[in-house]
């Protein structure tokens, strides 16, 4: 056998790609610095608060990263001290929030995704002085479990705009697919979807899997050829359901929940239909604002009604407005 | 257990033969009976008759090409992870892993501007390092696997998502799809070849590839046989002059370049990767290794049984909503069918042991 050296080898592998390509891209790539890229402004002069932002978001998810920008601008305007915690498992969700009253915050704000296992510990709260606000979640558990307001948007209205939006554009077999099966709100998505058009079918993807979102709603859309739609139930999804459904060779547009820049990019290219957006930005800003306004002058916003920030929708007609606000990552 | 590419020896037979058994010869079924794989191809076979029953569209030739591209993800990852564990470790930060090397691309040359190679070659480099890296612990601190792997996987969630927040701004790698070298790269990893009408992606080629040459290694070099002697008993291994450090940490290291080329494909089929993924998808890569008859403890086991367990699992996965059924059941139904495999598999190994 001829001698090999797997040194050279990987030497040679290593240092020809590198020398082969001119090192530079010409497109893309991180852009330039802009300067002020907003949240500018002078801070309000009021003494320093301490406001604790707890969220039952995964860490990683870019949706709940636009409400903490949301939030993190509010702080910086309204003199806060941020704290962005947060946690999937409801009773860890409950022991952070213990955690902030143990600090002697003075707001939280805190999403009631599961009302149950946050009840005791806001009881807490409320007995301990602190203002709360819920936000995204829980709406109409929110003044029950002691908030004094609620910013969010209706998940089931959210479905139903979309089911009315296809009825009237004549779709009849949507496919509504779900990233994580059994959760609330995203159930709550569909289930508006199909009370509005009747033929609604769902379909559970595993969500931190992006090879398999695509390859199973593959599956579904080489399984049933009469599907004419499919909603995807957040923007990376969505994005990756666009690609399914050329794979499957399927004519099934494509519509869907939530917004990022490249969704935004597709809807301007008409490679998706629309989305609806509940400017999960504002949720995180108000609910900062908010509680700041209170510790002002005692202010409650809302007359202790939930503060709607969504749905609205996004189509070809108002893409590119809101792209431009996307690509900052605060649409 | 220098090189167990057969069974144990089988039990004496009956008949009280006088030559010894050792001796004797296999006829050429007994000897693929005792090949560690055939169990799951009985359970696969079982498994695609079945889906063939109860669903039309599962034997049209798309469908098949969809049912091996969900395959090929996990059975890119279930060759070095089969490969870890007959050498008898685990490796908890694979399916992690895989995304931390496509961030490290992604998110090098948007910052840097850089042509996208330049991110994929430096890609390679932490894959590869973190697999050096866990061996090394493993080998100077002598903890077991899933404890050093356990806290790689911890730290390697937490810098993905620390990491992209900090250089790209968001959770989500940004958009490198009008890069320079973008093309080029989506061609070699993440494109789809068309063969008589129908698109195969070309992960299912390169996945095959990879069990080719892992079974190679495996069966026919010297390293293969290290590789089954430090899974089977390390310390005898050492005694018989077997470089057991060398041979682990290069294991590790084949997982991390196997993560490498799948993490390469999550980022040129999608454009940008969200820094949460992958977490969950390391027990996949273990299972479709179990399933494949490769033990936990190590020493027993083949590269092809790693990729049929992978298609078990993609067939189960597609099968399921090809077949239409009810999506709440979903998970109880591929639970159930993995269960079922694996029993098969059992049965067919404990049969070909009595022959």
């Amino acid at each position: 056998m001829k001698k090999f050296s797997w040194r050279q080898a990987a030497l040679v592998a290593a240092v020809v790609p590198m020398l082969a390509l001119s090192a530079c891209s010409s497109t893309g790539g991180k852009p330039a610095e802009t300067g002020n890229a907003g949240g500018g402004g002078q801070a309000a002069s009021t003494p320093r608060i301490k406001v604790a932002l707890i969220t039952h978001a995964p860490s990683g998810d870019t949706f709940w990263d636009i409400v903490r920008k949301g939030a993190e601008e509010a702080a910086a305007k309204d003199n806060v001290d941020l704290q962005y915690l947060n946690d999937p498992e409801a009773g860890r969700q409950a022991q952070l929030v213990q955690q902030a009253i143990d600090q002697k915050v003075d707001g939280i704000a805190v999403t009631l995704a599961t009302p149950d296992a946050l009840k005791d510990v806001l009881k807490k709260a409320s007995d301990a002085g602190i203002p709360i606000v819920s936000l995204n979640a829980g709406e109409n558990v929110s003044v029950a479990l002691g908030a004094f307001t609620h910013f969010g948007s209706n998940e089931k209205l959210a479905g139903e705009a979309v089911g009315t939006k296809l009825a009237a554009e004549g779709f009849t077999h949507p496919v509504c697919v779900i990233q994580a099966q059994g959760h609330v709100g995203l159930e709550a998505r569909c289930a508006g979807v199909k009370e509005e058009v009747p033929g609604t079918e769902i379909l559970y993807v595993n969500g931190q899997d992006m090879t398999a979102v695509q390859s199973t709603a593959t599956a579904k859309l080489q399984a049933s050829k009469d599907v004419d739609v499919v909603i995807g139930l957040g923007a990376p999804i969505t994005v990756t359901l666009i690609k399914s459904a050329a794979d499957a060779g399927s004519a099934a547009k494509v519509a869907s929940f939530d917004l990022n820049a490249e969704l935004a990019q597709d809807i301007v290219d008409g490679k998706v239909l629309f989305t609806v957006d509940q400017q999960p930005w504002l949720q995180g800003y108000m609910s900062v604002d908010a509680l700041w306004q209170k510790k002002r002058g005692g202010f409650t916003i809302g007359g202790g009604q939930p503060v709607l920030t969504g749905p609205t929708i996004v189509d070809k007609s108002n893409a590119a407005s809101v792209l431009a606000f996307a690509q900052q990552g605060i649409r | 257990m220098a090189s167990t590419t057969t069974l144990p020896p089988a039990p004496a037979s009956k008949s009280g033969s006088r030559s010894d058994e050792r001796m004797g010869r296999r006829s050429p079924f007994q000897k693929l009976l005792g090949r560690p794989e055939v169990g799951a191809l009985v359970g696969a076979v079982v498994l695609f008759i079945f889906f063939s029953l109860v669903s039309s569209t599962f034997l049209t030739p798309s469908a098949f090409s969809t049912v091996l591209y969900g395959s090929s993800t996990i059975g890119i990852m279930a060759v070095g992870v089969a490969l870890l564990m007959i050498g008898g470790e685990f490796d908890l930060s694979a399916g992690v892993a895989v995304i931390s090397s496509a961030l490290t691309a992604s998110l090098f040359s948007w910052y840097f501007s850089t042509n996208i190679w330049v991110g994929v070659v430096l890609a390679l480099g932490v894959s590869l390092g973190i697999g050096f890296i866990n061996g090394y612990i493993l080998i100077k601190t002598k903890l077991p696997s899933f404890i050093v792997t356990l806290a790689t996987f911890l730290m390697l969630t937490g810098l993905n998502l620390a990491l992209t927040r900090a250089v790209g701004g968001s959770v989500s790698s940004p958009s490198i799809a009008t890069m320079d070298g973008f093309a080029s790269a989506r061609a070699i990893f993440a494109s789809s070849i068309n063969i008589a009408g129908i698109e195969f992606k070309n992960t299912i080629f390169i996945w095959i590839i990879l069990v080719a040459v892992a079974s190679w290694i495996l069966l026919r070099t010297k390293v293969g046989n290290w590789i089954f002697a430090v899974g089977g008993d390390a310390n005898a291994a050492r005694a018989v002059g077997v470089p057991v450090t060398k041979t682990k940490i290069g294991l590790f290291m084949a997982v991390g370049f196997c993560g490498w080329i799948l993490g390469m494909h999550n980022l040129f089929a999608f454009d940008a990767v969200q820094s949460g993924e992958g977490v969950g998808n390391e027990f996949l890569y273990i299972i479709a290794a179990v399933i494949g008859g490769c033990l936990l403890t190590g020493g027993y086991g083949s590269a092809v049984g790693g990729a049929i367990g992978a298609f078990i699992f993609g067939m189960a996965n597609k099968g399921i909503v090809y077949a239409q059924w009810n999506p709440d059941w979903f998970k109880f139904f591929l639970g159930l069918m993995l269960l079922l495999a694996t029993i098969v598999n059992l049965i067919v190994k404990r049969r070909a042991e009595l022959k």
